[in-house]
């Protein structure tokens, strides 16, 4: 194995410096006893922590987003998880097109399916509505859970489902009892990875959301546009919190690097 | 089973392609048509069909700026995350397993939040009574403040932020399948470390920087939060512009045909890309 | 009408004939291998009767039913994979009994024919373990305790051997000759691996290019190879060319590289033919018996064997020799070879193989 010398080594401290920045900036900000934003905080205070208590609306809209990633996780899930077998397993003509399809909110810019939903839910007068949220979330994070299912069919053996039809199992036994079993390290991963996608969205959501309906990343948004001040501070110190202890978690059942290196190798 | 197996793969994936062309297609179709609608401020949209948004956009300096700002910070990010990913993927092929897995976790983990969460981290640092600043004030290396919000170099430096693990990723993917053992062979050959970085790695890590590239800039090219928080109204790209047309003028068949141009341009920038990359480098691919 | 009935069976795979007009017989209870080179459609066969694959045409029937009508989950068949294909979410136990359970037999008796089944495979005592902390050799018997608990009719097993370290196979062969004989199922096995083949089956189907070559028990195989492809193929042998001058009752006269040699009688055209000679056949003798004679140029020892190759007027020849001890020929040293004509197997010219 070789090392890396001197150069390398400051190469990545200033690196992993740069990336951790602007969390731990938010992090420090938002314990100052002050009301303006201060780096580093002249204080210790929970103040802006408690001042989230007295913003239902964040409150109400975190726990929107909570839902929703949950939600359309979940739906998003029990349709990839059949295509992922389909298209994971067969030759059949249309394949590549039909996975491209799937794949295909990946290329597409955020902005123009935010405004396409737009147009769409305001055509149904849905727009607004949990449901028209729901599914469209659904889309955007259907590439993310086809491909790590994709992976975990791909690396089946296919004899373990033989096995089970030569001992008398039914199509659905089979899938119930073996196929499913196996694959599903990539389901609780490509679930969660989508959970984490709905949960931070914003870019689509911001067209579709209504005043009554919002999430948490179109609400902070807002108000951040607005002003910033120490509370979008604790929020999103609570979001990151949030997020490290769904990441910890993770890295426990699937693996973090497995999780996202998929992320990279489209 | 032969008759069966052949329509298999279709009734399994029945629901999601139903799913697809109810809500993703159709939504689609629906904004080309929507761009060719015409709006007025008191009439609203009428739907007739014609080119004049289109025609609109073409024959405006001010949209070909736009246009021009986001594709020159799409490749600005492009080029930094190349130069900062490639050596910093190499190190971390290096590293001993226990530092590698801590910086997977520094580079992957952010990719985990919120963007908005991070461009407030970049909002906080880079305002003119921001905490970089504020440091180079206190350090007596300025006296008036530099200006980094709502500049395209703000929100350049913001983007590599959330893009450059994208880049790190596929360039250590693809780091991971080459065999270490060249490296250790070009050594035994008489390579010093320059050498065996640029004849030996690099061509080997060049279907990671090429793949990466394409996913940074399109992702950068159609941004939102980033230049919408740190470019406000006045550094505007096209993804802020539609936003502006759809939700603040309220003009519908602009921002559509202004969105319809995003798209075509970037579709065609991967496509032209993917074309380029599959003929200089139709070897190195497996 | 024998147990199990392959006739006339072909698979296609567009351009790729994996399979093609294989027809084989196989009794009640006995032991049949498919044996050929890794990719002679061994396991296309193996997958066409166990119902994962459909006959492009040609049929198979067991035991007087059709099998190309039944679905592969009624077939009834046990069924070993290479990669044993053990279920890693289940214990040993849930394995053997999935079976059952998918037969709908009620607890008690599942319990009572698991603990049958893992006795057999003498697994008792891992009954509760899971698949991954298992070695492979007991993976293998858990894999054929499964296949066996069904009660199948048939039992096939596609290189069940192969992932197997060289020591624990051979144990493993006897094993399963053991097993077999105790359940007295009947079997097909499919295998690349000639030794496997000849120690374990009452009969050998030699496979190649998707054709049957021949199929008798393993000695006459090994004995009188039908093709030059099956000689080289079972054990080690001496391919010459040579042409067949004339051929009677009493024997035939042949000549290869322009020397004269005597053989058995041939039910061949004289013309250009194939001679097959087994290396443990030749015997080193006296300079006046010898038939050819030449200087050793490779000397190989191998432990219960030596291993020469000598140059000769008719081409370089294998010999192999028991080790006994004694002195053996050195390197460059002349020997004078000698064997009986019917040694000698004399085969149709390569080519029409395919
Ligand atoms: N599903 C398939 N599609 C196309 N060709 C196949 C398929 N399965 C097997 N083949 C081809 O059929 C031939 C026989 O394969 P196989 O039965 O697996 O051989 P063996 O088990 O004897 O090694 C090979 O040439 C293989 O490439
Ligand atoms: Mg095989």
């Amino acid at each position: 194995m070789r090392h890396n010398g001197l150069f390398a080594k400051a190469f990545s401290v200033l690196f992993a410096v740069f990336m951790l920045a602007p969390l731990v900036v938010v992090i420090g900000v938002s314990f100052t006893p002050e009301g303006f934003l201060e780096f580093p905080p002249s204080g210790l205070s929970l103040r802006w922590f408690r001042a989230i208590l007295d913003n239902p609306d964040f409150i109400e809209a975190a726990w929107v987003s909570l839902q929703l990633g949950v939600a359309s996780a979940t739906v998003s899930s029990i349709f990839a998880v059949p295509a992922a077998l389909a298209i994971g397993r067969g030759r059949f003509p249309g394949r590549d097109a039909l996975q491209a399809f799937f794949l295909s909110p990946l290329t597409v810019p955020t902005v123009v399916l935010g405004i396409a939903f737009l147009r769409f839910l305001s055509f149904l007068n849905a727009n607004g509505t949990f449901v028209g949220l729901m599914l469209c979330h659904a889309i955007i994070i259907m590439p993310f859970i086809l491909r790590l299912v994709l992976a975990s069919v791909t690396g089946l053996d296919r004899s373990q489902e033989q096995a089970a039809v030569s001992l008398g199992a039914s199509d659905w036994t089979v899938f119930r009892r073996v196929t499913l079993p196996a694959i599903m390290p990539g389901v609780i991963g490509g679930w969660v990875l989508a959970f984490i996608t709905s949960f931070d969205e914003l870019t689509v959501t911001v067209f579709i959301v209504s005043p009554t309906t919002t999430t948490l990343p179109v609400r902070l948004f807002s108000h951040i546009t607005q002003t910033t001040d120490p509370l979008v501070a604790s929020i999103s110190t609570v979001a990151i919190l949030f997020t490290v202890g769904l990441m910890f978690l993770v890295d426990r059942i699937y693996g973090l690097d497995r999780l996202l290196i998929g992320e990279g190798a489209r | 089973m032969t008759r069966r197996s052949r329509s298999r793969p279709w009734i399994l994936s029945a629901p999601a392609l139903l799913l697809f062309l109810v809500l993703l297609l159709v939504p689609l179709a629906m904004t080309f048509i929507l761009s060719f609608h015409s709006f007025s401020f008191y009439g609203g949209i009428t739907p007739t069909f014609s080119l004049e948004n289109y025609i609109e956009v073409l024959s405006d300096g001010y949209f070909y700026e736009i246009f021009g700002r986001t594709f020159a910070i799409a490749l600005a990010t492009t080029l930094i995350c190349a130069a900062i990913g490639l050596p910093q993927a190499y190190f971390l092929s290096r590293m001993h397993p226990f530092w590698r897995s801590v910086m997977l976790l520094v580079v992957l983990g952010p990719l985990l939040i919120s963007v908005v969460v991070r461009t407030l981290g970049w909002a906080i640092l880079l305002g003119n009574k921001g905490v970089i600043n504020d440091a180079l004030r206190d350090l007596g290396l300025i006296t008036s403040p530099i200006r980094m919000m709502y500049t395209s170099g703000g929100i350049v430096l913001a983007l590599v932020h959330v893009m450059v693990p994208f880049m790190i990723l596929a360039i250590w993917a693809a780091l991971q399948r080459t065999d270490p053992a060249t490296e250790s062979a070009a050594e035994s050959l008489g390579a010093r470390p320059w050498t065996i970085f640029r004849r030996i790695v690099l061509p080997q890590a060049m279907p990671g920087i090429l793949s990466g590239s394409l996913i940074v800039f399109s992702l950068s090219a159609s941004a939102f939060a980033t230049p919408a928080i740190l470019g406000g109204r006045r550094v505007k790209v096209v993804s802020t512009t539609v936003y502006d047309e759809f939700l603040n003028t309220l003009n519908w068949p602009l921002g559509a045909a202004i969105a319809m141009l995003l798209l075509v341009s970037v579709l065609a920038i991967m496509v032209g890309w993917n074309r380029l990359v599959e003929r200089r480098f139709a070897g190195v691919f497996e | 009408m024998p147990f199990l009935q392959l006739s006339g069976l072909t698979k296609r795979f567009g351009d790729v004939v994996a399979v093609e007009d294989f027809s084989l017989a196989v009794e009640k209870g006995e032991f049949v291998s498919l044996l050929g080179p890794s990719g002679c459609g061994k396991t296309t066969t193996l997958q066409m009767i166990a119902g994962f694959e459909q006959p492009t045409s040609g049929h198979i029937m067991l035991n007087g039913r059709h099998l190309e009508e039944v679905p592969a989950r009624n077939r009834g068949l046990g069924i070993v994979f290479q990669t044993y294909a053990l279920f890693p979410h289940m214990t040993v136990e849930e394995n053997v009994a999935f079976g059952l359970e998918m037969r709908g037999i009620d607890k008690k008796e599942r319990a009572r024919k698991v603990a049958g089944a893992l006795e057999l495979v003498q697994l008792a005592h891992l009954a509760k373990r899971y698949p991954r902390a298992m070695s492979g050799g007991q993976r293998q018997r858990v894999a054929l305790a499964r296949a066996l608990v069904i009660e199948p009719e048939l039992l096939l097993l596609d290189e069940p051997l192969s992932n197997l370290d060289a020591k624990l196979r051979e144990e493993m062969q006897l094993e399963l000759r053991r097993i077999q004989q105790e359940a007295g199922v009947t079997t097909l096995l499919v295998t690349h691996d000639q030794n496997e083949a000849m120690a374990l089956s009452d009969r050998v189907a030699v496979m190649h290019h998707g054709r049957l070559m021949q199929q008798e028990t393993p000695f006459h195989v090994y004995e009188n190879p039908k093709s030059s492809f099956i000689s080289t193929f079972l054990g080690k042998t001496n391919s010459l060319t040579a042409t067949l001058k004339t051929t009677n009752d009493e024997g035939s006269a042949l000549v290869c590289n322009g020397m004269e040699l005597a053989g058995p009688p041939a039910h061949l055209r004289p013309g250009p033919i194939t001679v097959s000679l087994r290396p443990e056949r030749i015997e080193i003798v006296e300079a006046g018996e010898a038939v050819v004679s030449g200087p050793v140029i490779e000397r190989i020892f191998l432990g219960d064997q030596w291993l020469f190759r000598i140059e000769t007027p008719i081409g370089p020849l294998l010999v192999v020799r028991r080790n006994r001890g004694q002195r053996e020929p050195e390197h460059g040293e002349t020997v004078h070879l000698a064997w009986t004509p019917h040694h000698l197997r004399l085969l149709p010219k390569e080519d029409e193989a395919a």
